[in-house]
């Protein structure tokens, strides 16, 4: 039973209240604003200043090997920058990871160690080696602690930093060496599904989706979240820069794709057809960042023009829903995971 | 079985959270708000400059001959 309200309690509660509803009130001024100074500078599309781009010919995308193996569905894979190799949740294809229930997985820069991470709530880094019988389970090393499922990692540009994103709603940055939290990322309303690195060049940012319908742009070092986007009807499970870093793309379940320019401060593309009504699981660039990738929960890949944004290749042939995708570093391929247990590499 | 009783917030503590969370937003907002910014016609021109220029190192964008692309089948040599 509430204790009763004396005369001085009633007065501050009411004050509070005042100062709560300005501050609310301040906030919708505040973002009519933001909507009112974006559409100024939206003087055309994308895809009108891109009529003059010579349109893309027909695509010839196969499948060129299928990796089996997973007595699972792979939820995840990552490319390791020098050599063909690829890690993929539960296994690595040289070596077995000891792991069952993870959702997220990254390769270290050097090629010498793997993070993974998911239902345990933390990522841990592996060091990777050829022979086959050394107990790698004992060499684990425990990074992050988030008080939810992690959802992704990434090594930063070296060996000695994960960034990495869970269902707690925050985004991390640990120090691989002594697990240290050295910065972590709040704004985000719901579980955060997804985050990507900006290309190094373009200095020190990241890019997060979550199940709040929000992209948001963080600055590594202060932690301050500069950017944030809200045009998707769903989750956003997949965000990736394009390779000039100048802008970002997103896949959600409300079954699009989009694209959002930094500089600009807005959506500049979305990439949609009626018949397509399944979620997208995982986007990626091809390296001149003409195409992008999709992954479908309908079993497919569909490949758009980024620039003209219209679909140009459909690929079948997972047999279940594709729930990761990677462009290989050099760009000559790219791999998906599926729930059908199997890895594709195509090209 | 035992229920514990939960302290219950005082409401003044329950209003205090929510105006630091309103607080936030609005500091927030104040930021994203004060960005600089160009327009869709020039962003979308770097764009698009972007991609000519790296049009012809993207293997996947240009197609690369079979032979030259580790991850296609090289065809099987037979001797006449």
């Amino acid at each position: 039973m509430r204790s009763p309200l004396t005369p001085e309690m009633a007065t501050q509660e009411v004050q509070l209240n005042e100062t709560l509803a300005h501050l609310k009130t301040e906030s919708e001024t505040l973002k009519t604003k933001l909507e009112e100074e974006r559409a100024k500078l939206h003087d055309v599309e994308l895809h009108q200043v891109a009529e003059k781009v010579e349109g893309l010919g027909q695509f010839v995308m196969k499948t060129r090997r299928t990796l089996k193996g997973h007595g699972n569905k792979v939820l995840c894979m990552d490319w390791c920058k020098d050599k063909r190799r690829i890690v993929s949740s539960s296994q690595e294809h040289a070596v077995t990871m000891p792991c069952t229930w993870v959702m997220a997985c990254a390769y270290a820069p050097s090629g010498c160690a793997v993070a993974c991470g998911g239902l345990d709530n933390k990522c841990s880094v592996y060091p990777l080696s050829l022979d086959k019988n050394e107990n790698l389970a004992a060499k684990k090393k425990s990074v992050a602690m988030h008080t939810n499922y992690l959802s992704a990692c990434s090594f930063t540009n070296s060996d000695m930093q994960i960034l990495t994103s869970s269902g707690d709603g925050t985004c991390a940055l640990w120090d691989v060496e002594s697990g240290q939290l050295l910065q972590s990322f709040h704004g985000h309303a719901a579980d955060v599904l997804c985050l990507d690195l900006a290309p190094s060049e373009t200095g020190n940012t990241f890019v997060s989706g979550g199940c709040d319908k929000k992209a948001n742009v963080w600055d590594m070092r202060s932690g301050q979240c500069i950017q944030s986007f809200e045009t998707h009807e769903s989750d956003i499970n997949s965000v990736r820069y394009y390779p000039s870093g100048d802008a970002f793309a997103s896949g959600s379940d409300d079954a699009t794709c989009r694209l959002y320019d930094l500089r600009a401060d807005r959506e500049v593309a979305i990439y949609s057809k009626e018949s397509i009504i399944f979620g997208v699981s995982s986007v990626d660039f091809s390296l001149s960042g003409r195409l992008l990738f999709g992954g479908y929960n309908d079993y497919t890949i569909n490949v758009w023009d980024v620039l003209k944004g219209t679909r140009v290749s459909i690929l079948f042939g997972h047999e279940n829903r594709v729930s990761t995708l990677r462009v290989s570093p050099d760009g000559t391929a790219f791999c998906t995971g599926s729930w059908d247990h199997t890895l594709r590499i195509w090209a | 079985m035992n229920c514990v009783a939960l302290p219950r917030m005082s409401s003044k503590t329950h209003s205090s959270n929510n105006i630091a969370h309103a607080r936030r937003t609005v500091q927030q907002l104040k930021i994203e708000a004060s960005i600089e910014r160009i327009k869709v016609s020039k962003a979308s021109a770097d764009l698009m400059n972007y991609c000519s220029e790296h049009a012809r190192n993207d293997p996947l964008l240009m197609g690369i001959p079979t032979s030259d692309n580790p991850f296609k089948d090289k065809k099987p040599c037979t001797i006449l």
